[in-house]
């Protein structure tokens, strides 16, 4: 990864100051950092926390209390496999199965080459074309195991990418 | 001359492919010296045809699908350009597609016409009507024609849209927000995303003509995080609607101020719960509130305060320029106006079904549907998210309106209809109902937190034949609890889907366990 998705204080310093005139900033502030770092840095919390006028503990609550908010860096890619009835209805609990064997972790955890981090989301509003998934910013629609293995071989022949 | 080529943009679209389809289409054009010019419309709502391709004719538009990028030069050969039907994917002409021909689209009559991005596109198709008559009359009147219209909120609760407007406009505050729920979190659901894909000035000019309404200058959309496409669309068209003068300080002139913000969520379902939600834009947890206060008295930052979902203030433009009357004259009973339904799951021909309330399930599942993609028989459907029941073959009758439906304890919600073949364990359905639950709940109520995870765990062992009766009626009283104990609908109707399963499916709860089958 390239020195751009590495955190500073002052990075993180830059991302709320563009933020914190915003009425409820806290939630538009760790999309900012975790769009620019992949995670938000236990050390952005008492920056946070100082700049807010909240406590640690607070902030700490809020990032805790979202799914989507996590506190260590994923995988180049982040992988979420819809979990939801309308794509149970057309075999994602296959799908799931077959991804946790195929990439060798369960949810949460990132491939040990650090290429993938597989997530469950419950509905990406694909539901008429399921099973879905996401990966990075894409959705994915009928999703077979065999279209899965093809995803995950494309995904970690592209050359690393050179971000910034 | 240059023949108008339209591919879709919405995520179901581009999940299946549509931007390599683009991108076949105008290489392949080039290499045979076609002059195309390629329009990247909203979708039609017919996801089995995705992508569909459409081209320009003089006798309208013609429809061809569903198309994969290596389709392109046999469409090519076979006349694509001149609207030929001799291809196998040929549909025919665009709007006479029974599925679509069938429907009463109201709201959703320019999806997948326009390009979403186009103000021009918009104002050509009756856009913005709504918002200049706003502009004309009295914060009452719009109340009034809102109110006379019937319509009811569609996120959900069904609770008549213009009381609620009634309520904030009485209520004076020196500042007042329109807020709108775009979190849409129920499995099963996608016309918000692609009225907000697919036509983001309606849900605008909805959300400026409610500002106007009750006198909230600031407006919020709430989005989920999982819907990065309708962010960046979304984006996209208040910036534009703010340059042409629908948004900002001066709307069309006329001195009155409304702003916009799209603010994202962070994946979390019980954040479509409204004060949860409130909560949530104030930048904290999405700890549930206690009501009263309504968040129309003191919702957002205390202030007055109106949530709406997508749908509710996407029909608010339609029922401002052609009255009221034109939309009431839709429905049955006090269910008035057309309702988005969304086929899903397990169904041949899934998609987005606008129709005046009191169509039944099975025309749903059977004639618009095609019944299951698997080919399988169907068995069951679960209407109206992860919280509302599933519903067997004895119930596909009924017609669907708000009142027929909770009278048999189903919901409408917010119109998601998804279907299972008869390979379906509705015992494994049960116990997903309450392991969202347990994954989802924010932790107020102890019924809902503890009961749900309480809950997985009877399940299992039911379904492990241990003490079997003594599980079952365990499960029953745990269902009454969170029932009875539950602050908000998260915990309360958990067990509706559960209580089904159990009631209609009991076969499912008695199997022998798994590696005891014969
Ligand atoms: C757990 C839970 C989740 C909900 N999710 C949504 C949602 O995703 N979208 C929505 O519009 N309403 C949702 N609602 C309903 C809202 O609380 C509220 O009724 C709605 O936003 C009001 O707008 P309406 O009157 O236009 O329907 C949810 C309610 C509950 C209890
Ligand atoms: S029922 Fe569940 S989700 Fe709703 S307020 Fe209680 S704990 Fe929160
Ligand atoms: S349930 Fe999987 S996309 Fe909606
Ligand atoms: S609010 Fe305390 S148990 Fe529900």
């Amino acid at each position: 990864m390239s020195d751009s998705r590495e955190w500073t204080p002052q990075a993180i310093q830059a991302e709320i100051d563009a933020l914190k005139h915003k009425p409820g900033a806290l939630l538009p502030i760790l999309h900012a950092i975790q769009d620019r770092f992949g995670f938000v840095p236990e050390g952005a919390v008492p920056i946070m926390a100082e700049s807010l006028g909240q406590t640690r503990a607070e902030v700490h609550g809020v990032i805790s209390f979202y799914h989507h908010f996590r506190t260590s860096p994923p995988g180049r890619h982040v992988l979420q496999v819809c979990r939801a009835e309308a794509c149970q209805s057309v075999g994602a609990r296959a799908l799931e199965a077959h991804a946790k064997k195929r990439l060798g972790v369960d949810y949460h955890q990132t491939t040990a080459d650090r290429d993938i981090t597989l997530e469950a989301v419950y509905c990406l509003g694909n539901c008429a074309c399921g099973p879905s998934i996401r990966v990075d910013d894409e959705i994915r629609g009928r999703i077979t195991p065999e279209a899965f293995d093809d995803l995950v071989d494309e995904l970690r022949t592209q050359p690393l990418e050179v971000i910034g | 001359m240059s023949v108008r080529v339209f591919v879709p943009r919405d995520t179901t679209a581009l999940s299946l492919g549509a931007d390599a389809v683009a991108r076949r289409l105008e290489r392949e054009a080039q290499q045979r010296g076609l002059e195309l010019t390629l329009v990247r419309n909203g979708s039609r709502g017919l996801a089995w045809l995705e992508p569909l391709v459409e081209v320009e004719t003089p006798a309208g538009r013609v429809a061809y699908g569903p198309v994969a990028p290596s389709d392109v030069p046999a469409l090519l050969d076979t006349g694509l350009l001149e609207g030929s039907d001799n291809h196998p994917l040929a549909q025919g002409l665009t709007e006479a597609i029974p599925y679509l021909a069938r429907q009463q689209r109201l709201t959703f009559a320019r999806i997948g016409v326009t390009d979403p991005l186009s103000i021009v596109d918009y104002l050509a198709h009756d856009g913005f009507r709504g918002l200049e008559a706003a502009l004309t009359r009295e914060p009452q009147d719009i109340v009034e024609e809102v109110k006379a219209s019937g319509l009811r909120g569609r996120g959900g609760a069904a609770f008549p849209t213009g009381i609620k407007w009634q309520t904030v406009l009485d209520t004076p505050a020196d500042q007042k927000y329109i807020v709108c729920n775009a979190d849409e979190g129920d499995s099963g659901t996608f016309a918000d995303r692609l009225a907000m894909e697919c036509d983001p000035y309606m849900l605008i000019e909805g959300m400026a003509i409610a500002g106007l309404a009750v006198g909230a200058t600031q407006g919020y959309i709430y989005l989920r995080s999982e819907y990065p496409l309708a962010k960046q669309v979304l984006d996209a068209a208040i910036a534009r609607a703010e340059a042409a003068g629908y948004l900002g300080d001066d709307l069309r002139g006329s001195g009155r101020t409304f702003h916009l913000e799209v603010r994202l969520g962070a994946g979390a379902y019980i954040c479509g719960e409204e004060t949860s939600l409130l909560e949530s834009l104030e930048g904290k947890r999405g700890l549930v509130r206690f009501k009263p206060p309504l968040p129309a008295i003191e919702g957002l930052f205390g202030r007055p305060t109106v949530v709406n979902n997508v749908l509710s203030l996407a029909a608010v433009p339609f029922i401002l320029a052609e009255g009221a009357e034109a939309y009431a004259n839709h429905g049955m009973g006090r269910s008035r106006g057309t309702l988005a339904l969304q086929l899903a799951g397990n169904v041949k021909r899934g998609g987005l079904i606008e129709l005046a309330f009191g169509t039944t399930l099975r025309t749903l599942m059977e004639d618009f549907g095609g019944g299951t993609a698997s080919g399988r028989a169907l068995r069951a459907v679960q209407v109206g998210g992860p919280l509302c029941a599933y519903l067997p073959e004895s119930q596909w009758d009924m017609p669907l309106d708000y009142e027929t439906f909770a009278e048999v304890g189903a919901g409408v919600g917010h119109g998601g209809v998804v279907m299972f073949d008869d390979s379906v364990d509705m015992a494994e359905q049960a116990r997903f109902s309450m392991e969202f639950c347990k994954v989802e709940s924010c932790g107020k109520c102890t019924p809902c937190r503890i009961g749900s995870t309480r809950g997985v765990e009877v399940i299992d062992r039911i379904r492990a034949n241990q003490n079997r009766d003594a599980n079952l009626a365990l499960l029953g009283e745990l269902c009454e609890t969170m029932e009875d104990g539950s602050l908000c609908a998260m915990g309360g109707m958990t067990p509706f889907p559960v209580q089904s399963a159990l009631k209609h499916f009991p076969d499912d709860f008695q199997r022998a366990p798994e590696g005891d089958r014969s």
